[in-house]
């Protein structure tokens, strides 16, 4: 069995407090356990690294995928009764609808003899999600022990924390765990602690220095980190793989690729870019910056009359109303002239491509409120293409 | 018909179909008055093969233009598919992202073209890359459940071999409550029962693959709600090692918009590449390039009607397909009213048809402006032969169209040329008069050379105006007023003539009027309506009601015996409350507070 500590690192303190907690194997734990914190902050891998090393009975959810009660409800219930029966019986397809079966069934389910003497833990990951689905899901999970009157702790893994969570009409209150953020140096470890078979822990943790002192200031999220390190391994190693220089040359390596990082943070890491762009361009070695990104093509070639709408309707979003009176007395020539002959069709399009969009209620069909939705840099592109100085007629530009 | 019920319900009674309706054949919608029915079978034969070829000259256009687009994306799939085969016992493939291969294709504002695109996308698909190619729209999907549930009854319906036939009872089943594990389930069950030994039916190339990713089109992104597509995309990410999905965008306006619909967090999940398709000016240049700029058609648009059609492509929807309507809507409408086009074909038929021209055609022949400005310019002897003598007339016809096909074919070679020749020069727009305009104003440098004064010349020589060409009528389509009644409807004002005059659509006899009076046999609600012309701003029901019912008992001469009086009011009373909620629907008048039992008018004059 490998040892915790190698396995999950910088998390001593909350590995320690969810163990204690745990207890021996057929204590009777806290009903319900909260683990807030942000995203890669190490909940869900903890959580299913702790419980598996212990090899603790558990069943493992993720809530986004559960958008009814049901999906949720049976998925658990068939979950459980895999453990219960991995001796390879076959089984049959539970159904449950509703709360009142779920607790039912799950009594029945736990009866088994592989699961009666000791602790069954149910991890709801993203539990967030539970607050959009059915009003009685969540204090029924946080009472499920008093409910089912069976030795079960149900785990919630969320980044929001529990204040949001706690319905008005009161609940069973969780312990509440909180995953701090991860420190420069445990990422650094962290980080570090998976390097490539054909290169030295050195090498690899003085390359992890440098990424992190580059993308620190911008990023702490553990999965993107590692991900932006795997991207740009290969371009550290080059001289290296020349021959150009030895493991070494740390400021030889560190002038190589710290430009490189600096625009890996500018285009891949924005997802401007895919990582499989960057990756081939690493490997033809052409000049990154001729790469265009995503927020390059902002340029939306439009029929000349939708212009002209789009630009009325920019005015008449940010114009105060009694403001039309002084720039528009004198019409300008060209609005006055177009005969927008297909005026309805253009509004019904430029939603679509959500240039506008439909304020105020839904059923106020008989005066259906519209608001555009455009940039000023965008509107002020087409202004341009139709030769309509649109800073002329903003009240914000007097 | 009566029914027999306690309670007061409310029975629909629908037509019984007996008579089966009996459609006019178009063919004699062609034989309109004496003057114009003259050849009319032969004409609407000859129509119809002329756009047989023009229809099919596009379609090769568009995959053509689709191919670079069609290919590119291909290359893109099979790259992410190799992708998902890769080892990955390999040290970067297990600590990288799993990220989705993403697809950002920009198509255009022009949404009425895409479904067409995307259809062949489909099929382009289905070919080289893998069956399961499923398309999903945003009205389709308001919430994950839709989205699951579309996604899934469609990648189903892609598999039909003999294997699938097995498994489909039991995915039925599963529709009521799919979700993103029975998908995974689903796709296992479908890649091992496929023996890749087996003979298919119909994929080839795609069969070869073991286990063929699954594709999925969005077809407008931008209309999709953000939380479908975060939950979508945060699932099936989960999902990839099971069920290997990879995701195409068709988006309208420009690829910020997935910035804007999903929060880092989602899209950090997605590996994105953009494909641009053709913009949509290039491909109007492509279409009239090959559909008019040609001698294969022999049928033109006058400058004027270009004119109409370029202006609503660039005016208001950038759309290929409405112009395709309209130059279809020309050329029907070309050998509808004009009769002389039946020699409106390739020159060889042409010449034959010459000889079978009734005595009527011949009259119609000399009536045509320009061949009377030819026969002015004959000598006197000529003018006498061709006004009189039908078979010298008909020989002169023939060279007449030699000279007109020999006209056409110059033209455009002149024109080509001429293009070509200052194709180098900045800002030259499209069409084909202004484009000449512009560049020979642009090329001051070039005044007093040599090329430039025989370029002159051969323009003067070869690039007359087509009016100048006897004959010209028979191939040009000048209509433009009618074209422009059919494409930029005015809904108000046909709306006005039908409720004040309805003979204008119905033609029955009685219901000719004079100008300013309503007669009694009208519909109920044209009476309301003329009524209510003469009202001001608010009118009151009760006096409206009774104007109506006065003209309209003047015009029934009912049985006494039938109905009693009381019965009758009580008719026409109900026929005047139809006739108003059918004018509010309308929107002529809607209810009002400001007086009890007065409606306000919202238009005033004839439209």
């Amino acid at each position: 069995m490998p040892h915790l500590e190698n396995v999950v690192l910088c998390r001593e303190s909350q590995v320690s407090i969810l163990q204690s907690l745990f207890g021996e194997r057929h204590h009777f734990s806290f009903p319900s356990i909260f683990i807030y914190g942000h995203t890669a902050s190490g909940k869900t891998y903890v959580t299913q690294t702790l419980l598996k090393t212990l090899e603790l009975p558990h069943v493992f959810m993720n809530c986004v995928e559960c958008f009814t009660s049901r999906l949720l409800l049976e998925q658990i219930l068939n979950k459980l009764n895999h453990l219960r029966s991995s001796e390879g019986g076959c089984s049959t397809h539970i159904t449950c609808e509703t709360f009142n079966d779920f607790v039912r069934l799950f009594k029945q389910i736990t009866k088994a003899e592989s699961l009666k003497d000791q602790t069954v833990y149910i991890v709801l990951d993203k539990a967030e999600y539970l607050r959009d689905m059915e009003a009685n899901l969540l204090p029924g999970f946080l009472r499920l022990q008093e409910l089912t009157d069976r030795n079960v702790t149900v785990l919630f893994l969320s980044e929001i924390v529990w204040e949001k969570f706690r319905p008005n009409t009161g609940c069973f209150e969780p312990f509440v765990l909180y995953f701090p953020d991860y420190s420069i140096g445990n990422l650094q470890k962290i980080l570090s602690h998976d390097h490539p078979p054909e290169y030295s822990a050195d090498f690899y943790a003085a390359y992890i220095n440098i990424l992190l002192g580059v993308f620190y200031t911008v990023c702490r999220d553990l999965k993107e980190l590692r991900h932006l390190a795997v991207l740009n391994f290969p371009k550290y190693c080059e001289p290296v793989v020349k021959g150009e220089a030895n493991e070494r040359d740390t400021r030889k390596l560190w002038r190589n690729i710290e430009p490189h990082l600096k625009r890996a943070m500018q285009t891949v890491y924005l997802r401007e870019i895919s990582s499989s762009q960057w990756e081939k361009v690493q490997k033809d070695d052409t000049d990154p910056a001729q790469l265009k990104g995503l927020s390059a093509y902002t340029h939306v070639e439009l029929p000349y009359y939708s212009k002209f709408i789009l630009i009325a309707a920019y005015l008449a979003s940010y114009n105060p109303a009694r403001t039309d009176k002084r720039f528009f007395l004198k019409h300008h020539g060209k609005i006055k002239k177009t005969s927008f002959l297909k005026k309805h069709e253009k509004i019904t399009s430029l939603v679509t491509l959500q240039l506008l969009t439909l304020v105020g209620h839904d059923d106020q069909l008989d005066g259906p409120k519209y608001k555009c939705t455009v940039s000023l840099d965008f509107i002020r592109a087409i202004a341009r293409t139709v030769n309509f100085d649109i800073i002329k007629y903003l009240y914000d530009f007097l | 018909m009566a029914t027999s019920s306690v309670s007061k319900g409310c029975f629909v009674f629908k037509p019984n179909f007996k008579k089966r309706k009996i459609s006019v054949p178009v063919e004699d919608y062609f034989n309109k008055g004496k003057n114009e029915s003259e050849d009319s079978k032969l004409r609407f034969e000859t129509y119809q093969l002329i756009w047989q070829q023009m229809k099919s000259e596009t379609e090769q256009l568009q995959e053509e233009l689709n191919k670079n687009l069609f290919d590119s994306l291909i290359e893109f799939l099979q790259k992410s598919y190799s992708g998902f085969q890769k080892n990955s016992k390999d040290w970067g493939c297990q600590i990288k992202l799993r990220e989705i291969p993403t697809a950002a294709l920009i198509l255009g504002v022009n949404v009425t073209d895409h479904d067409l695109t995307f259809r062949s996308l489909t099929e382009a698909l289905q070919n080289n890359v893998t069956p399961y190619v499923v398309s999903l729209q945003a009205k389709d999907c308001p919430d994950i459940k839709h989205f699951l549930q579309k996604l899934a009854s469609q990648l189903t319906g892609c598999c039909v071999d003999e294997e699938s036939k097995e498994g489909s009872t039991q995915v039925a089943q599963k529709k009521t409550h799919c979700s993103m594990d029975s998908l995974s389930s689903w796709y296992m069950n479908i890649t091992q029962k496929t023996d890749p030994k087996m003979p298919r039916k119909k994929r080839t190339s795609s069969s070869q693959w073991q286990s063929p990713p699954v594709v999925l089109i969005l077809k407008d992104m931008e209309s999709f709600t953000t939380k479908v597509l975060q939950d979508f995309i945060i699932m099936s990410s989960q999902h990839l090692h099971e069920f290997p999905l990879i995701l195409i965008f068709g988006i309208a306006t420009s690829p910020v918009i997935i910035h804007r619909l999903l929060p880092h967090a989602v899209s950090s999940l997605l590996c994105i590449e953009l494909f641009q398709s053709l913009s949509c000016k290039d491909h109007l240049t492509t279409v009239l390039d090959k559909l008019l700029l040609t001698t294969q058609f022999p049928f033109k648009l006058s400058e004027k009607v270009l004119q109409i059609l370029t202006n609503i492509f660039l005016y208001h929807d950038f759309s290929i397909q409405n112009f395709i309507k309209g130059l279809q809507l020309s050329l029907l409408e070309h050998f509808y009213s004009q009769p002389l086009s039946v020699l409106c074909c390739n020159l060889p038929e042409a010449k034959r048809r010459i000889n079978f021209l009734s005595d009527n055609q011949c009259e119609n022949i000399r009536r045509l402006p320009s061949f009377r400005r030819y026969v002015e310019k004959q000598a006197s002897e000529k003018q006498v032969a061709l006004l009189t003598d039908e078979r010298f007339l008909k020989e002169e016809i023939q060279s007449l169209l030699e000279n007109l096909h020999a006209y056409h074919s110059n033209y455009f070679l002149v024109l080509r040329c001429l293009h070509q020749f200052t194709s180098s020069l900045p800002k030259y727009p499209l069409g084909r008069q202004i484009r000449e305009l512009y560049c020979t104003c642009l090329e001051k440098n070039i005044w007093d050379s040599e090329e430039y004064v025989s370029a002159l010349q051969l323009l003067r020589d070869y690039l007359l105006p087509p009016e100048t060409q006897p004959l010209h009528e028979v191939v040009y389509f000048s209509a433009a007023h009618t074209l422009r009644e059919h494409l930029n409807a005015a809904p108000r004002i046909a709306l006005h003539t039908a409720l004040n005059n309805p003979y204008y659509y119905l033609k029955n006899e009685a219901l000719k009027s004079e100008e300013g009076c309503i007669p009694n046999v009208a519909p109920d609600i044209c009476i309301a309506y003329k009524l209510h012309l003469e009202c001001s701003r608010l009118i009151n029901l009760v006096d409206w009601s009774e104007a109506f019912a006065t003209v309209v008992t003047a015009a029934e001469k009912m049985d006494a015996n039938f109905i009693t009086s009381e019965e009758r009011n009580e008719i026409i009373h109900a026929r005047f409350i139809r006739a108003v909620s059918e004018l509010e629907l309308l929107g002529f008048i809607k209810p009002t507070k400001q007086k009890t039992d007065h409606v306000a008018r919202l238009t005033w004059g004839g439209c």
